[in-house]
């Protein structure tokens, strides 16, 4: 069952510098019980992705397209409907927890909020014990209830967003970056507590990360952004391992392989920015930074396509059958 | 080499300078209040400055004047007259230079002491920087008017007593600022760089320092000079004002005292008040908009 | 900006968010937190005291450089002998060294024993408790309702940044900061009472008012109304402004996309998120200014000639009655300084960040 599916979604700021197109015509779907990852570097798109979900993006940012959540067009929702959805339909782990709590206010209630807001009904009592159950589902001692924010320390604080995340039983989860801040340990302890709940519990999962390691771990399908595009897409091992389109490579060797010589001798990486989203280029958007580029990106620009199997790619070179790696 | 190119340090630091305050003033341009501001208090300076042309000084004395007693407005008197027969009109314009030349005056003061206690205490800190840190800290926390009366009521009344007692009480908000400044642009490289090239305090301080600081003093002081107009006027109103001339505050107090309110003579409480609303009410709108040229968050984008 | 000094004593500066005592508490945790309330509290009463004893000291010496000899001030119409004038000074303890006089100012102070006042010949004591109420109602009142009033609106105007309400409602405020506040008591006199005759001209209450409480409290009621409205109009926009920018500071903050994910409405985000998290900030303001709530109205009583503190110490200067300026003056700065101390420690206990373990 498709939980989440985007439609040709577009997101365009409007800014002093005139408009921002930060997401441009992005299919996705996200099925019960499975994770996707979304990778890219910093801006290009990814988090706009998620927050469009909910429609949390500033009022600055024009959305278009389809965004369905079991069927229901978020963009067309009036405002007490999309109230209603927020948090009880999906709910999203923010990047940097110290700031996504509220300083002055005791974990306890925070956690406990929005199932008062969504359960008029519900007792504080009882909301406040819920709370504390949950408290412990992520591993922190129920007696962090008490605590504020700046009392935990970031792994706790990330624990305490997932415990949020899962206060109304939403179906389907976003996770922006929710473990790129913890160090290595507190991460891999915080990735096992999210794919076990998309195990045990049937939702459905979006995982934001720059981290390919952290995506290949826990995600199964995968999907990479450059510039407010999806390029490729497919199974996330396979993805990661055997790239079919130049840029999810380059980003597959811009993390060492911890024990293989080789890629220490071959650093991996990009050589210069991604394009500035008021001036792309012309033709593939990719093809400044391409080693692999032929006449025809410059011309025009590639679409999404399959090539075999779950696999798709958005550059001429793949869909062509050859190789995206020089070498 | 001609001394035009921009070559020499100074000069290129002069051409630094004028870049910036372009940048500065295109971004106050761009505030619509901030120019509204700008023009009303370039009209009410204008006045003031052409008050000796407009209305001959003479109006101002009690003995030569003309008209009865709390006239209502005019063809003669389109403002009406006082209770010797003075035309209020003449008055305001002649009230607008007192009492501006004490707030600037006041304010002027209160900068200089403010800036020199600031950088000072921020710069060589130690005892002496927590000495001037609790005696700025005191003096903000002392209710303003009653230390002001109490200081006019030991000194006596006179212009210069009253703009030395302003300045007394609104110099720590700028010692303040200042100081906040100097501790961070101390603790930036270039400084210490200068330190280890051998520059003396003195050379810190002024080449350094101040020009770091100024142009936050001076958008400062915009909010200051409002607040030093209202402060003498209240003063000047309760009777503590220089009683050999003529300010807006004294105006009013002079008002009062004849029964002014009693008398329903609007004509004679309106103009002076107006006027001091209009000439704090400009400084203000010209102060938050050199605020939000230095603090963008202000601005805003209207979204 | 800076924190100009207030014109009318009473108003909060327009401009400044940060706490006038200027050791902006909280954000960011400072180092202070590490060492706990005790030391806290210590460091705090200590900085309090210093100015106290400051004050005591300045409130001696400043009146004593009035010009003229207080016995010409006391004995101002009528002859007096040698002998008397002898024997006034000896009552009034003029005649002692002046260290001697400084001790007993100091230790009497202290005790609650002001000294008597030349212009009343009564215990200055006296006059002050019969006259605190008479301020604490005008200024309470005005002060409570420029408080809700200016948070009110300032927390609106500064959610919806330069929308039609914040506009009007930021004009609104800085118009009326702006004008003089004796000259908005003049002009509401003259049209409220003068004109159109609904309100008394001024005092507290009514020569011929019954003496029951019921029609007691009504008269003062009355005759409240216009000092209020003169001294509330005059400082709510300084509230106003320091809500707004509080709040202002507070939009954009992660915490606020948070509430509005978990399906919170637009004012159920402001007023449960971003009103606490900005009243922070603003708190030291408040207190500060209830502590110029006793002389915050010196203005605003000589106005209405309302019987308070603010009027006597303005008659006192024109007697002059030195030993009331000394008294008032202590009184007024001290209840200021207390207040900036009570803000500090109801700090510790309100902002959690503050005690970071």
């Amino acid at each position: 069952m498709t939980l989440l599916e985007f439609r040709d979604v577009h997101v365009t700021y409007t800014g002093s510098r005139g408009r921002i197109p930060a997401v441009r015509g992005v299919d996705l779907a996200v099925e019960a019980g499975t994770t996707v990852g979304v990778a890219g570097e910093s801006g290009c798109g990814k988090s706009t992705l998620a927050m469009a979900v909910l429609r949390l993006l500033p009022r600055s940012a024009e959305v278009t397209g389809e965004i369905l959540l079991d069927g229901e067009d978020l963009l067309r929702m009036g405002w007490g409907r999309l109230r209603a959805v927020r948090w009880t339909g999906a709910s999203i782990v923010f990047q940097g927890a110290m700031h996504s709590l509220n300083a002055v206010q005791r974990i306890g209630r925070q956690v406990a909020e929005p199932m008062l807001v969504h359960d008029k009904g519900l007792r504080p009592a009882v909301a406040a014990k819920r709370a504390e159950g949950l408290l412990e589902r992520v591993g922190l001692p129920p007696s962090r209830v008490r605590s504020y924010p700046h009392e935990l320390s970031g792994g706790q604080r990330q624990r305490v967003m997932i415990a949020m995340a899962l206060a109304c039983d939403p179906d389907l989860i976003i996770a922006d970056e929710a473990t790129t801040a913890l160090d290595v340990m507190v991460q891999a302890q915080v990735l096992q507590l999210i794919s076990g709940l998309v195990s045990e519990r049937g939702v459905g999962l979006v995982m934001i990360s720059h981290d390919l390691s952290v995506l290949s771990s826990v995600c199964d399908t995968a999907a990479v952004m450059y510039a407010g595009r999806i390029v490729e897409q497919g199974p996330a091992h396979e993805v990661f391992a055997r790239a079919r389109h130049p840029y999810s490579a380059a980003l597959g060797a811009a993390f060492p392989v911890i024990g293989d010589p080789a890629s220490r001798l071959r650093p991996g990486g990009l050589a210069g920015d991604p394009p500035d989203p008021t001036r792309l280029p012309e033709g593939c958007s990719f093809r400044p930074r391409c080693a692999v580029a032929v006449e025809r990106c410059g011309l025009e620009s590639p679409e999404l396509l399959q090539i075999g199997g779950s696999r798709s790619s958005a550059c001429f070179v793949a869909q062509e059958g050859e190789p995206v790696v020089v070498g | 080499m001609t001394t035009s190119t921009p070559t020499s340090p100074r000069a290129l630091r002069r051409a630094r300078r004028r870049q910036s305050f372009a940048r500065s003033w295109a971004a106050y341009r761009a505030q619509r209040t901030g120019m509204i501001g700008l023009v009303l208090l370039g009209a009410i300076v204008l006045l003031a400055l052409a008050a000796p042309v407009l209305v001959d000084e003479s109006a101002l004395s009690v003995t030569q004047a003309t008209g009865g007693r709390m006239e209502p407005p005019s063809a003669e008197y389109p403002l009406g007259t006082d209770e010797v027969g003075r035309s209020v009109l003449a008055l305001t314009l002649w009230g607008s230079r007192l009492s501006l030349l004490i707030g600037l005056t006041a304010t002027v003061v209160a900068i200089v002491i403010g800036t020199a206690v600031g950088v000072t205490s921020g710069h060589v800190g130690g005892w002496y920087g927590w000495i001037a840190l609790r005696v700025s800290d005191w003096f903000m926390v002392l209710p303003s008017l009653v230390v002001a009366i109490a200081l006019l009521a030991v000194l006596g009344r006179s212009m210069a007593t009253t703009i030395l007692v302003i300045a007394l009480v609104s110099w720590s908000g700028t010692t303040r600022l200042v100081r906040a400044q100097t501790l961070t642009v101390q603790s930036r490289p270039y400084l210490e760089r200068a330190r280890a090239l051998g520059a003396g305090h003195w050379h810190q301080m002024t080449k350094h320092l101040l020009p770091n600081v100024l142009p936050l003093v001076l958008a400062s002081a915009t909010l200051l000079v409002p607040s030093a107009i209202l402060m003498e006027s209240s003063l000047a109103w309760l009777g503590l004002g220089d009683p050999n001339v003529v300010s807006w505050g004294s105006i009013l107090n002079r008002a009062s005292d004849n029964g002014a309110v009693s008398a329903h003579a609007w004509w004679y409480l309106l103009p002076p008040g107006l006027a001091i609303l209009l000439v704090v009410l400009a400084f203000m709108m010209c102060g938050r908009a050199l605020e939000a040229v230095f603090n963008p968050r202000l601005r805003g984008e209207s979204a | 900006m800076t924190d100009s000094p207030t014109p009318e004593g009473g108003a909060a500066p327009l401009h400044d968010p940060a706490p006038p005592s200027g050791r902006r508490p909280g954000r960011p945790v400072s180092k202070r937190s590490t060492s706990g309330f005790g030391r806290y509290l210590c460091k705090h009463i200590g900085g309090a005291a210093v100015s106290l004893l400051l004050v005591l000291f300045s409130s001696f010496f400043i009146f004593r450089l009035i010009a003229g000899d207080p016995i010409d001030q006391l004995t101002k119409e009528r002859p007096v002998s040698p002998e008397e004038r002898a024997a006034l000074r000896a009552e009034l303890g003029l005649d002692r060294p002046m260290w001697q006089q400084f001790w007993d100012y100091i230790t009497g102070t202290l005790t609650m024993d002001l000294g008597d006042s030349f212009q009343y010949r009564r215990p200055i004591f006296d006059l002050i408790v019969e006259r605190l109420p008479a301020t604490i109602l005008l200024s309470g009142t005005g002060m409570v309702l420029a408080v809700l009033l200016g948070f009110w609106i300032g927390t609106r105007s500064g959610w919806r940044q330069g929308s039609r309400f914040d506009r009007a409602h930021v004009g609104t405020g800085l118009l009326l900061y702006s004008a003089p506040t004796f000259w908005l008591g003049m002009i509401v006199i003259l049209v409220f009472a003068r004109y159109l005759g609904i309100f008394p001209v001024n005092g507290m209450r009514s020569p011929n008012t019954p003496p029951d409480l019921w029609s007691q409290a009504v008269d003062i009621g009355h005759h409240l109304v216009l000092p209020v409205l003169t001294y509330t109009a005059v400082v709510y926009a300084g509230y106003l402004m320091i809500m707004r920018s509080s709040i202002l500071d507070e939009i954009g903050n992660d915490y606020l996309t948070t509430a509005r994910a978990k399906g919170l409405r637009d004012d159920e985000v402001r007023d449960r998120h971003a009103v606490p998290n900005a009243l922070l900030p603003t708190v030291t303001l408040v207190f500060l200014a209830i502590g110029g709530v006793v002389n915050g109205s010196i203005v605003t009583e000589t106005v209405f000639s309302w019987p308070g503190l603010g009027s006597l110490f303005v008659q006192a200067i024109f007697y002059p009655d030195r030993p009331v300026l000394q008294a008032l003056f202590v009184l007024f700065s001290a209840s200021t300084i207390i207040a900036v101390l009570a803000a500090e420690i109801l700090y510790w206990f309100i902002d959690p960040r503050i005690r970071k373990s």
